[in-house]
């Protein structure tokens, strides 16, 4: 498709000359400079699994983590560690009878939660069908590269995908660290100082939710969201796993705020809630519209409800 | 004196690894040569992360898992020496039988390697281990690897390692420590292969790694590739240290390699017709592989051709006149390892992620930084190889003795 001519600049071979030039750069980084090195390097080597560090280990790492971070991008972060609240279980609503395929909400999550520009990252993906073709079960005729002038186009229907929460998440079973886990609330969440970068995550997951630092994230200062959580959207490194968090630095509030993509929705096709809760819209949706779920044939329980309000 | 005899006996095998004639030293710089390449190319990757692949979020793993795959598979087949030498008492394979071992070890390094390279975070690796790290056992196929891959290391260095020091000692070995692990290493090497094959096998996201039939034809692949690698090995340590290796030892295995081939064979059928007819959304992948798929082809005359070379090896090892002639021989085990190398690294890996699940269809061919990283890996394993035979071998034929205190020696002597 149009993205391999794309993928194959980015992966031109490179000339033995090239390589050269690059690893002598590679091999002086390398050299760790010994009695050079601050503390919080091996702070940061020997930090432990973000679930078995007690209350003041926590407060130290947090610590560190806003230091290295306004060393790294001169800025003031605020890094919650908030724990999901009681009570409180997480699902998300998407009418596809609304979504006109815009990708208003492919950005904002991207401005919301600090994705790497460069290379670009994106947590959501809108597939585009056209109608009367074969989809859901059979995504090959997905189409993901679509630029028209104007949506929605004529004869076409959008689907966006994210991280689709799954209460039996293939995810986390196979991470071999446990680096990433299913927290009280629903959410899956990884722990970006704990991933070691094996990607059995991404070979596991059946939406394609996963994402992968290739190459060092980059963001231009005046774009980072200051406002993070520890396993959501604070920036991430080179070489580790991130995905959709549900925004778990907005939604584990009191008063919590509606994930980014739900707020920016123009056409208002993103509904989100407490499962829990009998009240809340997310409940009334599932009891009342035609709800599906993706490949509910790997029994993977997300609690990502695709509907039909119209 | 006895506590210097380690460093003196260190010494005399140093002395025995870095002398050599100038065909020797002329085989380590060539392999050091590409070693160096592979390092360098690892500092690039190491400084510019995994961009520097070929590999993105819709073919997340590619030519270093493809390489583990196949390595695991040549370290499980040592087991194709130990049985008839040990179970069956064939003494023409017993007497190879140590070097099978250790090439069952150094495969495992080489397995290693090709993980490390692929990690994001090698230097959390740490991780992934127990106790000091957080080790997701039994729910990560991937936890399993870790033990079983590390155990049947360790038994297959300390079995060849023992053997050899006894030797080196002038001493026998002891079957009875031997033999336990002996027997013990026979369902561990199946095991290796099996939880590799379970790796995969374990994912339903992706529907051509989902299929039962995976697991046995790993086992009946690896059983292919691996052994026809030991017999090339076999006939050039033969004849650089005129070391005597049975030609009934080289014609048994090559038969056992025609049944492994066979069996191998009629499993790719079954799959091939269970996909084919059926007819379903799942043969994708499949169809990627053999036909192409929405004018993507990048795999289609590989796979064709590993179809081609296994075949013809497997006539080959199957029929006695062209299995007992070396030329004939040896074109097998090339045909062997080349289509093996094909069908169990980039056609079974790259299957699995093509189309991706979101329907994606993303071709995946190997920059240079990967192929470098990968040369280098074999070159070290062949260094690695080249360095135990070095030592190994002289004292197998009892060239090469170790400084022991008399006294002690004859006194255990006269207490036995």
């Amino acid at each position: 498709m149009k993205n391999n001519e794309k993928k194959r600049i980015l992966t031109k071979p490179i000339s033995r000359r090239e390589l050269l030039k690059g690893s002598a750069f590679g091999l002086a980084s390398l050299a760790i400079p010994i009695g050079k090195v601050d503390a919080s390097f091996w702070e940061a080597f020997f930090q432990k699994h973000f679930r078995e560090m007690n209350r003041d280990e926590v407060k130290a790492v947090i610590a560190r983590l806003e230091k290295e971070y306004y060393k790294k991008y001169n800025k003031n972060f605020n890094i919650k560690t908030t724990e999901a609240i009681p009570g409180t279980l997480f699902g998300y609503g998407l009418d596809l009878s609304r979504c006109i395929g815009c990708r208003r909400c492919v950005y904002a999550c991207v401005r919301e939660n600090n994705q790497s520009r460069d290379p670009q990252i994106h947590w959501i993906t809108v597939l585009r069908f056209k109608k009367g073709e074969k989809w859901v079960n059979d995504l090959e005729r997905a189409e993901k590269y679509y630029y028209p002038e104007e949506v929605p186009e004529e004869g076409y229907f959008y689907m966006p995908v994210q991280c689709q929460q799954c209460e039996n998440p293939p995810c986390v079973k196979v991470c071999p660290t446990q680096a990433t886990w299913k927290e009280p609330d629903g959410i899956v969440v990884v722990d970006y100082n704990w991933c070691i970068g094996c990607r059995y995550c991404m070979a596991a997951c059946p939406y394609g939710a996963r994402r992968f630092n290739w190459a060092e994230p980059r963001i231009a200062r005046e774009e980072l969201n200051t406002n993070v959580h520890y396993l959501g959207n604070r920036p991430r490194y080179k070489g580790v796993v991130e995905k959709c968090t549900f925004c778990i630095q907005r939604t584990r509030g009191n008063p919590g705020r509606y994930p980014a993509c739900v707020e920016i929705c123009p056409v208002g096709a993103r509904k989100f809630g407490n499962l829990l809760d009998p009240k809340s819209e997310i409940r009334y949706i599932i009891e009342n519209k035609r709800v599906f779920r993706l490949k509910e044939d790997l029994n993977t329980q997300p609690k990502f409800f695709y509907f039909f309000a119209t | 004196m006895s506590i210097f005899n380690p460093f003196i006996n260190f010494f005399r095998v140093l002395r025995q690894v870095v002398k050599g004639n100038k065909w020797y030293y002329a085989w380590v710089g060539f392999l050091s040569f590409f070693i160096l390449l592979g390092l360098v190319a690892y500092f690039r990757q190491l400084n510019h992360g995994l961009i520097e692949t070929a590999m993105r979020d819709q073919v997340s793993w590619g030519l270093y898992i493809a390489n583990f795959t196949f390595l695991v598979g040549v370290a499980a087949a040592a087991v194709y020496l130990v049985v008839p030498a040990y179970v069956y008492n064939f003494k023409p394979i017993k007497e190879v039988v140590l070097f099978g071992e250790l090439l069952a070890a150094t495969a495992i390094i080489m397995c290693v390697m090709f993980i490390l390279v692929d990690l994001g975070r090698p230097e959390r690796v740490w991780h992934i281990l127990p106790i000091i790290g957080k080790m997701h056992f039994p729910a990560s196929l991937l936890a399993w690897d870790v033990i079983v891959l590390n155990g049947y290391l360790a038994i297959n260095l300390f079995i060849p390692f023992y053997a050899l020091y006894k030797l080196a000692h002038g001493r026998e070995y002891n079957m009875q420590i031997i033999k336990p692990l002996i027997i013990i290493s026979i369902p561990w090497a199946i095991s290796i292969h099996t939880v590799t094959a379970f790796l995969y096998n374990g994912l339903p996201s992706r529907p051509f790694w989902n299929a039962a039939v995976l697991a046995p034809r790993f086992i009946a692949s690896a059983l292919c590739s691996g052994p026809a690698l030991m017999l090339i090995i076999f006939q050039i340590v033969r004849k650089i240290y005129k070391l005597d290796i049975d030609n009934k030892a080289i014609f048994k295995i090559a038969e056992l390699i025609a049944y492994a081939m066979g069996f191998n064979l009629f499993l790719f059928g079954a799959e091939f017709f269970k996909e084919f007819y059926s007819n379903s959304i799942h043969l994708a992948p499949m169809k990627y592989l053999y036909f192409g798929l929405h004018g993507h082809y990048n795999l289609v005359p590989w796979m064709w051709a590993s179809l081609l070379f296994n075949l013809t090896a497997f006539v080959l090892f199957l029929l006695p006149k062209t299995r007992e002639h070396f030329f004939s021989l040896n074109l097998a085990c090339v045909l062997v390892i080349a289509g093996v190398y094909i069908e169990k690294g980039m056609g079974l890996v790259i299957p699995g992620f093509v189309p991706g699940t979101l329907g994606e269809i993303y071709e995946y061919t190997p920059t240079m930084v990967e192929k470098y990283i990968t040369i280098g890996i074999w070159a070290a394993g062949a260094l690695i190889y080249t360095i135990f035979l070095k030592f190994m071998i002289p004292i197998y034929k009892g060239e090469l003795r170790f400084k022991s205190s008399q006294s002690k020696n004859s006194s255990l002597a006269s207490n036995l």
